[in-house]
């Protein structure tokens, strides 16, 4: 389980101090999909980020069933078995689709295998297992790669920031399908249906957490300003 | 013929084999000519003055491949080699070439290459440089001057990874109508290494291509110099992509030019010099890498 103790991120903006995340406490619950939404801005990215260690907290603790993670490297988090994939994912110059999936998976995967992990996403794998994964891939294309990534770790918390942003339904249905049931998956989203499909939902604002509860009880008061519709 | 074992470690950087292939073969080992063999399609032969060689690739050469190697293993030892390649119309051939040099003290190999392409022709050439040994001034200085006949394809390929105290590669190619070149180069320097190069390439013919990719990773105290004119003459097109990564107190610097001479070129270019994105490595470590095990990862990638 995952806990974040008074977890406060302040920066400094043009000499002043700005109050990202503001005293967050929260446990994510095990075996359980937990959707965080919010506003534009409200410190969603932000909060995933710290649970991974991409961005380390001013102040706060967070735990990992227990253990005080609060300074491990983000290696050292993905060891413990959480994983991550970035609202806008990162490219490289020369670094191949498949040769990411071999690092995910820290073996060398023969083809047909590394496809596997491309097809869960929607992606026909043949075309793209020897890409660089660079920026002639269109933005659909690298987030379903980002995707298939985090899901190849096999990590038994996996983190997604906007996973369906830039990708078409068809395959986000897919991957909201492939979550398995042993495992939690924490997803920031706007989207309605993907909400109602979650088992929590977390709602951001201002950079504190609003509301946190399950889902039905979060999305009958929910305001609908906050999430869009899915167009059908 | 039987090979020593530091020829044999040299082969194996700059060509990947281990003895002396079958086809078309030039060996030269410190100044000395020591295997010249031809093929029907492909003639080698030795200049009178012992200066280097002549290639002749005939026409009915259809992608054989040609191996030059040259080794510098004798200490203080340096060797200067004039080679011209006559590519006849419509030959495909590749041209493996490269020079390795063994030294602990010091060490060199000036090459001098000249291709003279027909029509129609492709040809691939590689070049790989490797230096290793202690020596602390083991220098290359690689010139390839390059003449491209209407409708030819040459695919360029230069290594340099590592060990290289001193270089200084120059390449001038002219393209006549329709005639492409792309080159791609690769450079590690690292220690007190010093690597310049410099490509110039006329696009002169009609519809005359040129992309120079040029990818380097520059660490400790070395420094890179990497120059490129592009010049534009006619309907064509060029451009220049330079990507480097500077790591610790390193240094390169990037001088791409392009001179459009005529209102139908298309030219340009592109430079990206700096440490590694930070992004990059965090976005390996989200995958399990240490820091250093990402930073390394993305180097090798970047230059392989
Ligand atoms: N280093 C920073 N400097 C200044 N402002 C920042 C910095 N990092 C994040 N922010 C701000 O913090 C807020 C929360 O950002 P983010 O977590 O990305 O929001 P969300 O993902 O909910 O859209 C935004 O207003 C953003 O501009
Ligand atoms: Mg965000």
């Amino acid at each position: 389980m995952i806990e974040l103790n008074n977890i406060t991120y302040i920066v400094e903006d043009k000499g002043n101090k700005k109050v990202i995340l503001d005293n967050i406490s929260i446990k994510f619950e095990d075996n359980c999909v937990t959707a965080i939404t919010g506003q534009n801005g409200s410190g969603k990215s932000t909060l995933t980020k710290i649970i991974i260690g991409i961005i380390r907290p001013t102040s706060g603790q967070i735990l990992y069933n227990g253990t005080d993670i609060t300074n491990y490297s983000i290696d050292e988090r993905v060891k413990l078995g959480i994983n991550y994939a970035f609202q806008q994912p990162i490219t490289f110059k020369g670094l191949t689709i498949k040769e990411l999936i071999d690092i995910a998976t820290k073996q060398e995967n023969s083809i047909p295998k590394a496809c596997e992990y491309l097809s869960r996403v929607g992606i026909c794998a043949k075309d793209y297992i020897n890409r660089d994964f660079d920026k002639t891939l269109s933005g659909g294309e690298q987030k379903r790669v980002e995707l298939a990534l985090a899901l190849a770790q096999n990590g038994n918390t996996v983190i997604f920031d906007e996973p369906e942003a830039g990708i078409d339904i068809w395959s986000f249905d897919r991957l909201n399908k492939i979550f398995e049931k042993n495992k939690s998956y924490i997803v920031v989203s706007h989207q309605t249906k993907f909400l109602s499909s979650a088992d929590k939902i977390v709602v951001m604002q201002n950079g504190k957490i609003v509301q946190y509860d399950d889902a039905k009880t979060v999305l009958k008061n929910l305001k609908h300003t906050t999430c869009k519709k899915v167009e059908e | 013929m039987k090979l020593d074992k530091i020829s044999q470690n040299l082969l194996e950087k700059i060509a990947k084999i281990h003895e002396i292939p079958n086809g078309a073969v030039s060996f030269r080992r410190n100044g000395k000519g020591e295997i010249v063999r031809s093929t029907p399609s492909i003639e080698i032969v030795r200049k009178e003055d012992g200066s280097g060689i002549n290639i002749f690739v005939h026409s009915s050469c259809k992608n054989e491949s040609c191996h030059i190697p040259v080794v510098v293993s004798e200490e203080d030892f340096f060797d200067l080699v004039y080679n011209d390649f006559y590519i006849e119309d419509g030959a495909s051939v590749t041209i493996v070439a490269g020079c390795g040099v063994h030294s602990n003290g010091s060490g060199g190999h000036d090459g001098i290459h000249t291709f003279h392409i027909g029509k129609n022709a492709v040809v691939n050439y590689i070049e790989n440089h490797i230096a290793i040994g202690n020596g602390s001034h083991k220098v290359l200085n690689p010139t390839t001057n390059i003449t491209i006949g209407e409708n030819s394809v040459m695919n360029m390929e230069t290594n340099q990874l590592g060990g290289v105290d001193y270089s200084n590669r120059i390449t001038k190619a002219t393209l006549k109508e329709n005639a492409t070149i792309n080159i791609t180069e690769k450079i590690l320097t690292n220690k007190f290494n010093v690597a310049k190069t410099d490509f110039k390439v006329h696009l002169i013919g009609k519809n005359s291509k040129c992309n120079i990719v040029s990818r380097s990773v520059a660490r400790d105290e070395s420094e890179q110099v990497f120059k490129s004119t592009i010049i534009g003459k006619n309907e064509c097109f060029g451009h220049v992509e330079c990507d480097g990564i500077v790591l610790d107190r390193a240094q390169i610097s990037s001088v791409p030019r392009v001179d459009a001479k005529s209102n139908l070129a298309s030219l340009s270019h592109e430079a990206a010099i700096g440490k590694i994105a930070s992004e990059q490595i965090i976005k390996l470590m989200t995958l399990g890498l240490s820091e250093k095990e990402a930073e390394n990862k993305i180097i090798e990638c970047f230059l392989k």
